[in-house]
């Protein structure tokens, strides 16, 4: 009996694959129905919907940098304090003097990749119609996944707490003060007042619920940490659980039914 | 360094690129060859001999640098409207003559000349020094990604079209069903490994940028925001920021999740077309090339200190004084007839004032509706009913309301239509 045989009649072997490799069609089948994640996919598809011409790959390649960016960002959450003292140290040790301090190159060229690829998705979803009936709800739960995108990259940016990063969310946060009725220099904000002492002012409105202060500060760098980790991933993960078993439910990437 | 020099590094990068250009020549030339189209291969070995002439040039250090005298030309002809109009136009050509140009032949030398333009513009020291920033590297990337991802789809369309107009099936179109094991994760796999190589070799060639520590006591200048949000800066030279920055977003998102239940085109699912839809396409496409990443782009490579304008070649000056004597709707009505919109103000208070604007901004969103059910949208209106109608032309007047908002500052030098700063609301 050579090795290989024997790792394969192993009851723990055959404990964790409970069929023969996928090399005839029955265990083809069957290799998408007993993995968690292969099944997934459905068991076969359309010829032509899978051709490169046809999807781009670009959905799988917006997934996959996904995990890249959640294998990379726990990585880098070892080495990265969020508070004024320690956050652009962090980062220069994580430049000069970290083994595998790539992993932060990695992170922040793969989330410029994700948003380019999600949009590049979004694109071919359009162009070729997929978004019609019974594909409606996918589309605008896809539509979420963007902006969530936008907003996990938006809240890294301030992270390695440099010049870059600070004036970038400055400009970007700046926004938020002009949000009609919610912010202090929002139209309509003034009308919100209790016999003249106004409820909205630049203490209490929407720019101040974002930063955490009046102005990009160490509150903020927490608030965008925690959202960039934990908040916004964990919406994201459920989200595109919701879009991929939809794409299922709904019959397919495209095509009409 | 000097400007108007290049480094070794510069001319070895150079040369690396045009390798890679060639490479990509010889690849098309051979793959005609097979194809035994005799014309297209020698003008793709030509192309090759081309990009390889370039190679060896700046691979042995004897490179050239772009003439002033094109740079300087072109610098004196680009500013916010020739930039933004040109593009417009040659998104309206690249609709119409969809069919000549995505024939691959023409596309492909439509490409290599955008790829030759683009290495003789990297040896201007001004164009390289915003281009290869390293966090500008992802647009010229989705620059490339975009180009072909317009081609191929619009390429497809004008074949699938001709294939409906004559009855036959569309190149999308087979029953033929396959396992996902082994052809579609074998696929993914292969993407995953090349994406990973890609991202290994993009982190190791190119540091992710560290700039000084963060200081709220010195604002560089520009400050721009993430690349991905340069379209909506961009916006905030004709809208404030509640418009540019909270309602139009808000709307884009809106507008898109609206896109399924507003299109009631039920052809075009799940294959390429063009003609099936050409509406919904050209909103769409206008919207994401045009409004979306030829904004990303002006505000990304073409607005420097100030936000000024500066020509791809022109070194960012923030001395630069681009004079704005821009007036409001207000002004321009109320001077008109002798009168000053601050004794308007004063006498009759700031609504009066204001009165023209707001009535062609209501007008705008009221009467544009079922003007154009009764005109041009009448089978629109009859097939979606109402809600939806209304739904769709609120998303398309919102939408047009920036470029409209531009020609009128181009032409009139109009700041606002609306300008009650009593309540910080201009718009």
């Amino acid at each position: 009996m050579s090795v290989g045989d024997w790792i394969k009649n192993n009851q723990v072997w055959k404990s964790i694959f409970r069929h023969p490799a996928p090399r005839d069609r029955r265990n083809r089948v069957v290799v998408m129905l007993t993995n968690v994640f292969l099944h997934l996919h459905p068991v076969s598809v359309r010829k032509s919907g899978i051709a490169l011409s046809y999807t781009w790959c670009m959905g799988g390649l917006t997934f996959f940098l996904f995990l890249v960016e959640t294998v990379t960002g726990v990585l880098l959450m070892f080495y990265y304090r969020p508070t004024l003292e320690h956050a652009y140290n962090d980062i220069l040790s994580l430049r000069d003097v970290t083994t595998l301090g790539i992993l932060r190159e990695i992170h922040r060229w793969g989330a410029h990749a994700m948003v380019i690829a999600i949009w590049l998705h979004m694109y071919r979803v359009f162009l070729t119609g997929s978004y019609k009936p019974p594909r409606e709800f996918n589309w605008s739960v896809g539509v979420i996944l963007l902006v969530l995108t936008l907003l996990l990259s938006f809240t890294g940016y301030l992270l390695p707490w440099d010049q870059l990063a600070i004036w970038a969310i400055t400009v970007g946060s700046n926004m938020a003060r002009a949000t009609p009725f919610l912010g202090h220099e929002g139209p309509g904000a003034a009308l919100l007042n209790v016999g003249g002492v106004p409820l909205i002012h630049s203490g209490s409105d929407a720019r101040f619920l974002l930063l955490g202060g009046k102005f990009v500060s160490g509150e903020t760098l927490l608030r965008f940490y925690v959202l960039h980790c934990v908040a916004i991933p964990l919406a994201v993960a459920v989200l595109i659980a919701i879009h991929f078993w939809r794409v299922r439910k709904d019959g397919g990437i495209s095509g009409a039914l | 360094m000097a400007h108007g020099s290049l480094t070794s590094p510069v001319q070895n990068g150079l040369g690396v690129y045009y390798i890679l250009c060639a490479l990509m020549s010889v690849g098309f030339g051979v793959y005609q060859v097979r194809q035994r189209s005799r014309f297209a291969a020698l003008l793709a070995f030509a192309w090759a001999g081309l990009f390889g002439f370039h190679a060896a040039a700046y691979l042995a250090h004897q490179g050239w640098v772009i003439p002033h005298s094109v740079t300087h030309l072109v610098d004196a002809y680009t500013n916010a409207i020739s930039y933004f109009v040109v593009s417009t136009v040659a998104f309206a050509v690249l609709l119409i003559f969809r069919k000549p140009l995505t024939e691959p032949n023409v596309a492909w030398t439509l490409m290599n000349l955008t790829l030759l333009a683009f290495g003789w513009s990297l040896t201007n020291y001004d164009f390289r020094d915003i281009v290869a920033k390293p966090d500008n590297v992802p647009i010229v990337m989705l620059l490339a990604a975009v180009g072909y991802f317009t081609w191929l789809p619009l390429r497809r369309a004008v074949l699938n079209d001709d294939l409906i107009a004559a009855g036959k099936p569309v190149l999308e179109k087979d029953d033929e069903k396959v396992l996902v094991w082994p052809d579609l994760v074998y696929t993914e796999l292969i993407a995953m490994i090349i994406c990973t190589a890609i991202l290994v070799v993009w982190g190791i060639l190119l540091k992710a940028p560290l700039e000084a520590p963060a200081t709220t006591a010195r604002a560089p200048n520009p400050s721009k925001a993430p690349w991905y949000f340069l379209g909506l800066q961009e916006m905030l030279v004709y809208y404030d920021p509640w418009m540019a920055g909270v309602v139009l977003p808000t709307f884009i998102v809106i507008g898109l999740m609206a896109i399924p239940y507003i299109d009631f085109n039920q052809k075009g699912n799940g294959y390429y077309t063009f003609k099936e839809r050409p509406f919904a396409l050209i909103m769409f496409l206008y919207g994401f090339l045009v409004l979306w990443v030829v904004l990303i782009v002006l505000g990304t490579f073409l607005r420097g200190p100030n936000w000024n304008f500066f020509g791809p070649f022109e070194t960012w000056d923030a001395h630069k004084v681009d004079p704005l004597n821009n007036v409001n709707l207000s002004d321009m009505f109320w001077l008109g007839l002798g009168s000053t919109p601050e004794q308007i103000a004063k006498a009759y208070g700031w609504f009066v004032r204001e009165i023209p604007g707001i009535i062609l901004t209501v007008l705008y969103f009221v009467a544009i509706p079922p003007l154009m059910a009764k005109t041009v949208f009448r089978n629109f209106f009859v097939k979606m009913g109402f809600l939806r109608y209304m739904t769709l032309m609120t998303l398309i007047l919102f939408m047009t309301s920036l470029p409209l908002k531009m020609v009128l500052r181009w032409t009139l030098n109009l700041k606002y239509i609306v300008y009650i700063p009593e309540y910080f609301f201009n718009i």
